[in-house]
């Protein structure tokens, strides 16, 4: 960098900070009309990333947009806000979809890693199904980690749906049969799997997950009906690894972003959208049962890129 | 996609090679990749930017060292100036002088705080001390049990009712350990959002009443950018005095933890591998930070490429070469010199190009048998023989494969090499008008 790009770039960085130090208002007003130049497609490239893109996504997008701005499409900040926002929402078109609800009993297997939430996402949806009407069997197949067993049963009576368990340590694959068959002995709507979490690097784990998806669909054809991988709002480009890896193993059919609550933005999606075209089916906005959301496009990515 | 950096920085470090001195338009360039790579493992984007930073100036200007390409360098600064970042390794946990010792986990849901807080139990119990276990995490449904399961398991009692509020289980499990004589005393807390003011209000209203020696802060190895979020927040509210590093057993690169560590200025005191209540160790930063560049160590295979390269060996080499008089003795001195670094297959993990090819293993022991087999066909001729190749006839090649218990094919796959090898160095030597230095072309000649 020569002395004067050098100096340069103190001086922005000074700016930026007694920008951020002036507060947002003055920021939006400076912005209005503010040119599109090099500063302005770096910050919005450094909002992306912020946000968990990815660098080679964000700087994809931003390419676009420099490209667009010589073509005299973006004239101002806004223009190019508006923009992007196009593109990102372009980008996620038909990422929004229903959770497929047709089978007599629909089977939906809820997976992914460690701490990204299955059991209290399986317990929020029970809780949904059951408050939209649909009968509901939780099938306790975490059968590894101490307390998992115990905090779906909470949920099964939070939620008013009838769980089918064994002890710990039981063979995840015959909590899964005897579910079956219990669902479709009674006849219920839905029957929701809880898997243990597993890391997608793990081999065994990853066969034991193949395992169950095969006893499902043996036991009854068509099912699973659904493979929602969970995957949290805080995940970074790893989200991508973990993505493939299930979606390889047992064929995804969604996934379910959780803990948007947060101040993580959850753009790993976008990258995993784009490379493995999986719909969103559902976002946890929170602790509460109706904080179970639809994915919907314009609203996620508007907070991916907050008004400045 | 995730491996393509130690492709980019193997690249970068082909091209870099055979200049003399790194200029600012190469350091850019390698700079460049280095911001994307760190990017894709998570750090920070101003961590990185001020990391760029350091790095240019410590990287701008500098000679090439004798003993290392430029390319290599740039890496070396990177992964030097990680390792600083990363803070020194082996962060113990004092013990109080008067027990119990009090250790509060705090962190988001998720992040593995009840399984750490076992793992740490477990750890302790190691130590020949008498840990006790305590759950103030009364809202997610089941957490006491999770705790009380993991710890029936280990033979290390556990406190905690979901009936009573986590301040007053907090208190009771420490006058409890008091009592009994058990520490350190491990608090695992509720696992809430960090921007939730009633859950960071109730850990700092655990703090003041119990008063813990260490506060660590546990933070999930495949956390993104939002990292330095939650671990500003958790450091303002209640203050973080380490850093416990989860789920490292799978791919994640983990440059969160470097983001953690910028904005507390704490330690990595441990990381989670695994599942086993005995997958708990402490930490590496020269290992992480190898992991965040996703490069093998190339520094220690330069290091043992050097110390098996004798100096003087070196520059006769070097001279042979100019002199077109590379003999079937000289390659039997390479071949013994490359296998004096070391098994094969063992280096080449070093290299990040080759780390977890398929099937790699057995083609190497295959290498190892032919480069063994190429020493004990040359050690069969004679003097005259290895020094004129030529004119090894049939009738000498027999003698010679039945002398080092080889075949003929065998001989003759050796002469072919070696003639090669012999035809590549003139090639060489005619580029070296051109290019300036020979310096790096081949693997095993003085730099």
């Amino acid at each position: 960098m020569s002395l004067f790009g050098a100096l340069a770039g103190r001086v922005r960085d000074g700016l930026r900070r007694s920008r951020q130090l002036l507060g947002d208002g003055l920021d939006a007003l400076l912005s209005v009309g503010r040119p599109v130049d090099d500063a302005l497609l770096e910050e919005l490239e450094e909002m992306l990333v912020a946000a968990d893109l990815g660098a080679a996504t964000a700087s994809t997008f931003v390419h676009r947009l420099r490209d667009e701005a010589k073509r005299g499409r973006a004239v101002t900040a806004a223009d190019v806000r508006n923009l992007l926002r196009g593109f990102l929402e372009e980008t996620l078109e038909g990422a929004a979809a229903p959770l497929h609800l047709d089978g007599k009993p629909a089977v939906i297997l809820m997976l992914g890693v460690n701490g990204a939430g299955k059991t209290t996402t399986t317990g929020k949806l029970a809780a949904a199904l059951v408050g939209a009407g649909k009968s509901v069997i939780l099938a306790a197949a975490d059968t590894f980690r101490a307390g998992a067993i115990e905090q779906l049963e909470e949920w099964s009576r939070r939620a008013g749906a009838e769980m089918v368990r064994q002890g710990a340590g039981a063979d995840p694959a015959a909590v899964v049969f005897d579910a079956v068959k219990a669902a479709t002995a009674r006849q219920v709507d839905v029957l929701l799997v809880d898997t243990a979490g597993r890391l997608h690097t793990k081999s065994t784990l990853m066969d034991e997950l193949v395992k169950l998806k095969r006893v499902l669909s043996r036991q009854l054809s068509g099912a699973p009906h659904e493979c929602l991988m969970v995957l949290e709002a805080p995940t970074g480009q790893n989200g991508l690894a973990q993505a493939r890896l299930f979606h390889e193993a047992v064929g995804l059919t969604g996934l379910v972003l959780t803990k948007l609550d947060g101040t993580a933005k959850g753009g790993i999606v976008i990258r995993i959208h784009q490379e493995l075209r999986l719909p969103i089916k559902l976002v946890g906005l929170g602790e509460r049962v109706e904080d179970l959301q639809p994915f919907d496009a314009k609203t996620f990515v508007a907070g991916l890129l907050p008004e400045p | 996609m995730f491996d393509s950096l130690t492709t980019r920085l193997t690249g970068i470090f082909d091209r870099l090679r055979g200049f003399g001195r790194l200029t600012e338009e190469n350091i850019q360039e390698a700079l460049r990749e280095v911001r994307v790579a760190l990017l894709e493992a998570d750090v920070n984007f101003k961590v990185v930017k001020a990391f760029v930073e350091r790095v240019r100036d410590k990287a701008q200007g500098q000679d090439v060292l004798k003993s290392l390409t430029p390319g290599q360098q740039v890496v070396k600064v990177v992964r030097d100036e990680l390792v600083e970042l990363l803070g020194g390794s082996g962060h113990r946990l004092a013990m109080a002088p008067h027990p119990p010792t009090v250790i509060m986990l705090v962190g988001l849901q998720g992040s593995g705080k009840t399984t750490s807080a076992a793992k740490l139990g477990r750890h302790f119990q190691k130590q020949g001390l008498h840990p006790i276990l305590a759950s103030a995490d009364i809202y997610r449904p089941a957490a006491v049990d999770q705790l009380k399961t993991l710890g029936a398991q280990l033979g290390i009692p556990v406190l905690g009712d979901a009936a009573q509020k986590p301040v007053a289980i907090c208190r009771q499990a420490r006058d409890e350990a008091a009592q009994r004589g058990l520490s350190p005393l491990i608090l695992d807390t509720a696992g809430r959002l960090h921007i939730d003011e009633g859950m960071l209000e109730e850990l700092r209203a655990i703090k003041r009443e119990v008063g813990p020696h260490h506060v660590l802060l546990v933070v999930d190895a495949m956390t993104g950018q939002d990292a330095v979020t939650v671990a500003d927040r958790f450091n303002q509210a209640v203050g973080v005095d380490a850093i416990v590093l989860t789920k490292m057993d799978g791919d994640a690169r983990g440059g969160a933890a470097l983001s953690v560590r910028e904005v507390t200025g704490r330690p990595i005191a441990f990381v989670g591998v695994g599942e086993k209540t005995e997958a708990l160790e402490p930490f590496h930063p020269d290992r992480l930070a190898q992991r965040i560049l996703g490069m093998g160590d190339v520094l220690s295979l330069v290091e043992r490429a050097q110390a098996a390269m004798d100096q003087t060996q070196a520059e006769d080499l070097a001279r042979k070469i100019r002199e077109e008089s590379f003999t079937l003795e000289d390659f039997a001195q390479q071949l013994k010199q490359l296998r004096s670094m070391g098994p094969l297959g063992q280096l080449m993990d070093m290299v990040p190009f080759f780390k977890g090819g398929k099937g790699m293993p057995r083609e190497l022991q295959g290498e190892e048998h032919e480069l063994q087999r190429f020493e004990a066909i040359i050690a069969s001729m004679t003097p005259g023989e290895r020094t004129t190749p030529a004119i090894i006839n049939g009738g000498r090649r027999a003698r010679i494969a039945r002398g080092s218990g080889t075949s003929v094919s065998d001989v003759n796959r050796l002469l072919k090499q070696h003639a090669q090898l012999k035809k590549m160095m003139k090639g060489l030597k005619q580029m070296e008008g051109r290019m300036g230095k020979l310096k790096g072309a081949l693997p095993f000649l003085p730099r």
